[in-house]
């Protein structure tokens, strides 16, 4: 469904993607673990095309994004789907005009079939009675709630979430965790997670990719990733400091 | 001498870019108001935040600056037996000059600098890449109906500042300093013409273009962090007072 191949990205002096390629396949949920500052949000921003690539491609439904412009990028990006980091609701609308927003701007469906998938997305992502609360109003998990309700409201087939478990507390990493993998489930959207929630992400995942370095280093299934001999893989997943280590191996 | 000309030179192509940049902004924005979908209410919204809530400040400004201008104007006129003149001096400074450059610079601290904070804000915290990836375009829904509702504001405020600078140099003039309530108005009947008005009209329509032309540019540009947006709103302040006053000149030199 989405095929990365050979994608380089620098800013300025300081080259973050240094030949990225991953496949990621249709109707699962792949998960990209790294540490932070390691090029997973720069990678999925190039997947919405909010960013171009120094050199490099990325195939989605057989299209090269990297070379899409206007309407014909917007049709693409009418099938995908984000969750940002911080939610990025916007603060100025309730959580209803938040999560109706897509619908109202996109498509010519009546107030009457807006409202009734604006209540069935928000009851789905467990927020029935919030409709009228703006994102000021409400925490952290609950945001991302929003966020997620927002992202699935125009049954989008895929859906990226970039770190959609920063900041939250580990009962509520479990419940956001819980609900994308009920929701995937349900809509059937190839899911694409940026995360470094470990060892959580592996209950949700149907492959795990470790991006370090600007490159993807391992990639398989969460059994693999857990078990692999790969130095940089064990030692994130420990959560050990493994620079010196890394360098001197060659990928 | 070399790192002089090295830094002269990087300034030179820093600044060419940046108005690169905001060149490729505006058109893109004009590109953005002729072309459906129309965001009607969005511009609405802006119109009331434009104008509605800029009244308060565009008539008490307005107010004491005819007043002022009264005062000032009396005590100069009143070397040369000219008291008689005070009409149209005030009329005339505050229609061709005061009321497009002061409201265009109150309504720019006021509503622009809220403009540029509130997109910069957007941005840092990714709400207009949420627009981008939703494939609603950012210049449509936020810059455009901020440029429409400058355009079609601010040469409304400044009839609103014109009206009460007027009124304001006439209770100083006919109450305070003494001059008859038919010399004040008829003399500025005679000395004012319709040509005065239309170069008021032209400056300030002018002006809602070029602020919110800047301060959406700084905001959508913004940098990174409370920092980013504190910095973007400063710059956007004090680059639309800068070309209002210089804007005003040239425009002045040109029309008169």
């Amino acid at each position: 469904m989405i095929e990365i191949k050979d994608l380089y990205k620098s800013f300025g002096k300081q080259q973050v993607l240094k030949g990225v390629n991953l496949v990621i396949n249709e109707g699962e949920v792949t998960a990209i673990i790294g540490r932070s500052g390691g090029g997973k949000s720069v990678l999925l921003k190039h997947i919405i095309g909010l960013l171009k690539p120094d050199k490099g491609s990325i195939f989605i439904k057989g299209k090269d994004i990297t070379k899409l412009k206007g309407r014909e990028l917007d049709e693409i990006r009418a099938d995908i789907g984000v969750v940002f980091q911080g939610g990025a609701l916007f603060d100025s609308m309730t959580v209803y005009e938040n999560v109706a927003f897509p619908l109202v701007e996109k498509t010519k469906l009546s107030k009457k079939e807006i409202h009734e998938r604006v209540i069935k997305a928000l009851t789905d992502v467990g927020l029935q009675g919030m409709e009228y609360k703006y994102p000021a109003e409400l925490s952290g998990g609950m945001r991302k709630r929003v966020a997620l309700a927002r992202a699935l409201i125009a049954h989008p087939k895929i859906l990226l979430f970039d770190e959609p478990t920063t900041g939250l507390d580990p009962i509520l990493v479990r419940s956001i965790h819980k609900l994308i993998k009920d929701t995937q489930i349900q809509y059937g959207f190839t899911g694409l997670i940026i995360s470094h929630e470990i060892p959580e992400i592996f209950e949700i995942s149907d492959k795990v990719a470790m991006l370090h370095d600007g490159r993807i280093v391992e990639v398989g299934t969460p059994e693999e990733i857990q078990k692999s001999d790969n130095i940089v893989v064990k030692n994130f997943i420990m959560g050990i400091e493994n620079g010196g280590d890394y360098e001197k191996r060659k990928y | 001498m070399v790192q002089l000309i090295k830094f002269v030179g990087r300034y030179a192509v820093e600044l060419f870019i940046f108005l690169g940049k905001m060149f490729i902004f505006l058109v893109e924005s004009i590109y953005h108001i002729f072309i459906p979908p129309f965001k009607f209410r969005n511009f609405l919204r802006q119109l009331r935040f434009f104008g509605n809530k800029s009244m308060i400040v565009v008539i008490f400004t307005g107010a004491f600056s005819g007043m002022v201008l009264a005062l000032q104007g009396y005590y100069a006129l009143n070397k040369f037996g000219a008291e008689a003149l005070l009409g149209p001096v005030v009329a005339l400074s505050l229609i061709r000059e005061l009321g497009p450059v002061l409201c265009a610079l109150m309504v720019t601290g006021r509503a622009g600098s809220a403009v540029t904070a509130e997109i910069g804000i957007m941005r840092i915290t990714e709400q207009i890449d949420a627009l981008t990836v939703m494939a609603v375009n950012p210049i449509k829904y936020v810059v455009v109906p901020n440029i429409l509702a400058g355009i079609v504001a601010f040469p409304l405020l400044t009839a609103v500042f014109d009206l009460v600078g007027i009124y304001g140099g006439y209770l100083v003039s006919v109450h305070a300093l003494g001059l008859s309530e038919g010399t004040y108005f008829s003399q500025m009947e005679l000395y004012v013409d319709m040509e005065d008005i239309e170069i008021g009209l032209y400056k300030s329509l002018s002006f809602g273009l070029l602020v919110t032309w800047i301060c959406t540019f700084m905001g959508y540009n913004s940098g990174y962090g409370a920092r980013g947006v504190s910095r973007a709103t400063t710059n956007a302040v004090v680059l639309s007072s800068v070309v209002i006053l210089v804007w005003d000149y040239m425009l002045g030199a040109f029309l008169l």
